[in-house]
């Protein structure tokens, strides 16, 4: 089996992680309406960035050097994001997720204001302008009720092929209090994409708050366990059996021991998850698919080969740059290692076969 | 308002001097700060910004209502956020309502809630000698206090050690809403170090510790977290009383700041009643709480109770004490309280000495 060196995807390849960013708050402005573009406008909100705190647009991973813009935060030129991503590796499509302040608002009302304006802008600034984006439905994760009148009002829009959340809410994303979320994305076909970051609403990790960025970062792929786990145990799946979810900028390495400890310990505690009838590791690779990048590859590629049999299934990855994120240089997206026929798979075949809506041509 | 209302209040023009016990300076950008700070720190400044337990890097989940907190009419007529031009705060409030002498409360840039605690002891530092030199130094009017990074007790310390000396200093600042209770054991060593240095610790709500801003979690709208500072003091009175702090500390002397006071004797006659059960659970504290209160604690004015009645003020104070009472504005943010229409009450000539002046000499040494 022939193995590749780091490089370009091949024809036909979809890019399931890009992140337009919206360049200043007042951008949105024309896509409220007129009661909260008022409210906005009182309250001086328009003046705030409102960045998220797990993306902070200044630091060096979140913005590759040669992916800087003259103005405005990375990411925030559909133009630029055209010339650095679009052209070079000429991606089939692009799945847009737009990670903003707005989903972590307190108030329910103004973090779904804010939702709709960033719906309501990627379709006009950047679907309509390029055929090769789709995006995400941005819906505020506190508010299902909010969340789901969301989901309802874009759906028909086909290039909207997926609804986002963190993966730190308030509540593990498993609870009952989302299940009215997860109804809706699969009776639309629509995948739920979650994606690394938290509300902070409680710490980012276990053991408190940590003092560095770099930490939180890292602590990203735990809290993904927490969230699988808390996923499968809640019966998420066994209730909604078409539902798939994508975990993004999760890192992929942690998930054989994650699965092998939830095996292992429901094999043991089962009883108290009666409606789990299966090994979770099986619901998982069914369910559940993971982005590319950031690749947390082992230095060495036959550990890598080891890896990825660890993995158990050659259907869940799925390629994804991470746009404008710093992850790789130059054009070398994919990571060295990987058989041909394995990045066919993670370019093409997986996400054509996630993103059902790919497959389609929206009107 | 009723006609007898303004009536009283306009019989209250200020004669004597007023003392403001709150007052915001704002910089105008970290570029401001940036002297203060060495290079690794302006460079991480910038790139990482406030790395602070709450969702969006640089507002408040619940934003507040009004741009930079502020009064509409209190932007710099010759830019910058409010109470960034000391000549207009000279202007449109030290002159304007006779301020005979001013305390700065630093609110930004937030040293005190980074979680990078170096980062966070670099700030605190700039903010402190930018302070002295941009407010102090040019008008004799003001006072500063002491921005500490407190959840590192040995950097507070040593912050404390480096600023008290200079007379430009009068109080110590600390956030209510810390890592942990304010009277637990980790925060002692600032207490001591605030004994030594003989300055009260000014706590100004605030604080970004991660944990809800009440204790029935976390709620939707800046309407509810600004009702809510008053039950975040109310936690830091209960808190240093219950560890023992006043006992231990027999000198120290709080200033509640912006955080109302009409709640005070309440607290106390509830503690009062548990220690009276439960004593025995708490033997380091000796005393009935409430005796406590009435030694340690004194209390900023803004933003004062409107009671239903206006009478039921007088009452309040009363039970609390009229030399525990700090006259303050809170400008230039939304909710200032004009001097002349503070009380709805009459006050003697004596009470209205003591308040809008005398207390505050005193507590802060000026």
């Amino acid at each position: 089996m022939a193995n590749s060196p780091a490089g370009r995807p091949p024809p036909g390849a979809i890019d399931c992680d890009i992140h337009p960013a919206v360049p200043y708050t007042r951008a949105l402005l024309p896509y409220l309406d007129d009661y909260w573009r008022e409210h906005i406008l009182r309250r001086g909100l328009e003046r705030e960035n409102l960045e998220p705190s797990s993306y902070p647009a200044n630091a060096a991973i979140n913005g590759r050097p040669d992916w800087h813009l003259p103005s405005g935060p990375p990411g925030s030129s559909l133009a630029a994001m055209q010339t650095h991503l679009l052209d070079r590796l000429q991606p089939k499509h692009a799945i847009c997720n737009v990670i903003h302040g707005a989903q972590v608002m307190l108030s329910e009302d103004l973090s779904a204001a804010l939702c709709r304006a960033i719906n309501n802008w990627i379709r006009a600034e950047w679907l309509d302008r390029d055929p090769r984006l789709r995006a995400s439905i941005v819906v505020p994760p506190h508010s299902a009720d909010l969340a789901v009148e969301e989901i309802e009002r874009l759906a028909p829009d086909h290039r909207f092929v997926q609804v986002l959340l963190l993966s730190m809410a308030e509540l593990p994303l498993g609870r009952r209090q989302n299940w009215p979320i997860y109804k809706a994305a699969a009776a639309h076909g629509l995948p739920i994409g979650i994606h690394a970051g938290s509300s902070f609403r409680h710490p980012p990790s276990a053991g408190g708050w940590p003092s560095y960025y770099l930490e939180d970062y890292v602590s990203q792929s735990q809290g993904f366990q927490a969230s699988v786990n808390s996923l499968v145990s809640e019966g998420v799946f066994v209730k909604f059996p078409d539902l798939k979810v994508v975990l993004i900028e999760s890192g992929v390495t942690w998930l054989p021991a994650s699965l092998w400890r939830l095996d292992k310990t429901w094999r043991g505690v089962r009883a108290e998850v009666p409606w789990l009838e299966e090994q979770p590791t099986e619901t998982v690779r069914r369910h559940v698919r993971l982005t590319l990048q950031p690749f947390d590859a082992p230095p060495s590629e036959p550990q890598l080969r080891t890896l990825l049999e660890q993995l158990g299934s050659d259907r869940m990855l799925l390629f994804s740059s991470d746009y404008p994120h710093w992850h790789y240089d130059g054009d070398d997206a994919l990571p060295s290692g990987l058989s041909t026929e394995l990045i066919q798979r993670i370019c093409v075949e997986n996400p054509l076969e996630t993103y059902s809506r790919l497959k389609e041509t929206p009107q | 308002m009723s006609q007898t209302v303004l009536e009283v209040l306009g019989s209250q023009q200020q004669k004597v001097g007023i003392v403001d016990c709150d007052i915001h300076p704002n910089f105008r950008s970290p570029a401001d700060l940036a002297p203060f700070m060495a290079t690794r720190w302006q460079q991480h400044w910038r790139e990482y910004g406030s790395h602070l337990r709450q969702g969006l890097s640089s507002t408040l989940a619940h934003p507040r209502m009004t741009p930079g907190v502020a009064r509409a009419d209190a932007w710099p007529p010759n830019g910058g956020p409010p109470g960034s031009d000391l000549e207009f705060m000279r202007t449109q409030h030290l002159d304007a309502y006779g301020i005979e002498h001013g305390m700065l409360m630093c609110l930004r840039p937030g040293g005190c809630d980074e979680r990078n605690l170096d980062f966070g002891a670099a700030l605190c530092r700039a903010t402190n000698d930018w302070q002295v030199e941009a407010w102090v130094r040019k008008e004799p009017r003001l006072s500063a206090g002491i921005t500490i990074p407190q959840e590192d007790a040995a950097a507070a310390v040593a912050e404390i050690e480096r600023c008290a000396p200079d007379s430009a200093f009068r109080v110590i600042n600390m956030p209510p809403r810390m890592l942990e209770p304010a009277g637990r054991r980790k925060y002692w060593p600032i207490y001591e170090a605030a004994v030594a240095a003989g300055l009260p610790i000014g706590i100004h709500i605030s604080g970004v510790p991660g944990h809800p801003s009440t204790g029935a979690g976390w709620p939707s709208f800046y309407f509810q977290e600004h009702h809510a500072n008053a039950q975040s003091m109310q936690a830091v009175v209960t808190s240093l009383i219950m560890e023992g702090v006043p006992e231990a500390f027999p000198t120290l002397r709080f200033v509640l700041i912006e955080c109302g006071f009409a709640w005070a004797p309440s607290l106390g006659w509830r503690l009062d009643k548990l220690w009276h059960r439960m004593r025995n659970e708490v033997p380091q504290v000796k005393r009935p709480p409430s005796e406590y209160i009435r030694k340690h604690f004194w209390y900023t004015t803004q933003p004062i109770e409107e009671t239903e009645d206006p009478g039921h003020l007088r009452e309040i104070i009363d039970w609390i004490g009229w030399d525990r009472l700090l006259f303050s504005t809170d400008y230039p943010h939304w909710d200032f309280d004009d001097p002349n229409y503070t009380f709805r009450i009459q006050l003697t000539e004596a009470e209205r000495r003591a308040v809008f002046r005398d207390n505050a000499r005193k507590v802060f040494g000026l």
